[in-house]
């Protein structure tokens, strides 16, 4: 069984990483949108951790802000930890891409990018995937009316 | 195309299909073909409901040609494979041994739409997904059949406010029989077809 890593422990070993990382629950973590591609990084290099799969990662709109979650996973230490990312406000929903990191991200961001309406900075093909082009509004957003 | 290639860095994401139209360009042209046809289906198909005054009509000779053709026809109805969605499973079933559909000659799924003269249209249709089921039933050959099965294939279902979703395949083409059901059992699709081989039998070689 995959065990879930304490995001406690998590948070002990990158005291000397950038500001703006919280403990959200017992494993997830809060990662501020400017410090998320840092904290991807260690977490897929540091030996130990190793966090090598992207199981999922979906997104939601909560009217006051809008949340990515990702999944890792680690098959080499057959463990995992979900990270979260949000981003205040209904203006400019621009995220960094983690495609260089995790290449299967690719597809789930073009969908996020279909329903919600994000922009992932760096993603290599930003384009319809699920919709057409041409679709007008983002349906998952809580204000898409048909 | 000759621009692009002097000196411009290549998107390895847009690579050229045989038609040699860049994936952009198809994109766009994807994206045109559905607003059209959204736009072209906001009215449903009516129903085929000639064949039910047709009883008695025509010479005597014209009636016995009809009814051995309309014999041929229903005794080997092929469908085409358009199985969209979890209907396709109760469709599955009714082509296997416990049902059996072989009885009624109609064991033979076709790939090909040009081999195939019925269509069971098994489950929820997007709009993205609409262009090619309407493709296809263009292609099947006269005569040609639908059977709407369950309530996706019949009105959208629960899906029918949605965005994305066709409500009812009566908006691309005529609609022969319905078989309601979420999804409807193998014993209520064989009905369908059944009824299906009614209405066939009472076809007639005459122009409508």
């Amino acid at each position: 069984m995959t065990t879930a890593f304490s995001a406690k422990e998590i948070t002990a070993k990158i005291q000397n990483k950038p500001a703006g990382i919280t403990v959200l629950d017992e494993n997830t973590l809060l990662a501020e949108v400017l410090s998320l591609k840092d904290l991807l990084a260690f977490l897929k290099n540091t030996p130990g951790l190793e966090f090598d799969y992207l199981a999922d990662m979906s997104a939601t709109d909560y009217w006051d802000y809008f949340e990515i979650l990702y999944q890792l996973v680690s098959i080499k230490n057959n463990h995992r930890l979900n990270i979260k990312t949000r981003l205040n406000g209904r203006g400019d929903t621009v995220f960094p891409s983690v495609t260089d990191l995790y290449k299967g991200a690719e597809l789930q961001e073009r969908e996020i990018h279909d329903l919600l309406g994000f922009k992932f900075e760096g993603h290599p093909n930003l384009k319809p995937i699920v919709l057409w082009e041409g679709f007008k509004g983002y349906p998952l957003r809580k204000d898409y009316l048909e | 195309m000759e621009e692009e290639s002097t000196g411009m860095e290549i998107n390895p994401f847009d690579v050229t299909d045989n038609c040699g139209i860049p994936e952009s360009e198809a994109d766009r042209i994807e994206g045109q073909t559905i607003e059209a046809l959204m736009s072209h289906s906001q009215l449903t198909y009516p129903d085929p409901v000639k064949w039910m005054e047709q009883e008695g009509k025509g010479s005597v000779l014209l009636t016995t040609l009809d009814s051995v053709l309309s014999w041929a026809r229903k005794s080997s109805m092929w469908p085409v494979v358009c199985f969209p969605a979890c209907c396709a499973f109760e469709f599955i079933t009714a082509e296997a041994s416990r049902f059996d559909l072989s009885r009624f000659g109609m064991e033979i799924v076709r790939a090909s739409p040009r081999q195939a003269d019925l269509m069971i249209t098994a489950g929820t249709l997007t709009w993205k997904m609409a262009p090619q089921v309407k493709r296809i039933y263009e292609q099947m050959a006269e005569p040609k059949w639908v059977i709407a099965m369950g309530s996706c294939a019949i009105s959208g279902g629960i899906f029918a406010s949605s965005y994305s979703v066709v409500p009812g395949y009566n908006r691309l083409f005529p609609v022969d029989v319905y078989v309601p059901g979420c999804p409807p059992r193998p014993e209520a699709l064989i009905h369908g077809i059944r009824m299906l081989h009614e209405k066939v039998a009472k076809g007639t070689l005459k122009k409508d």
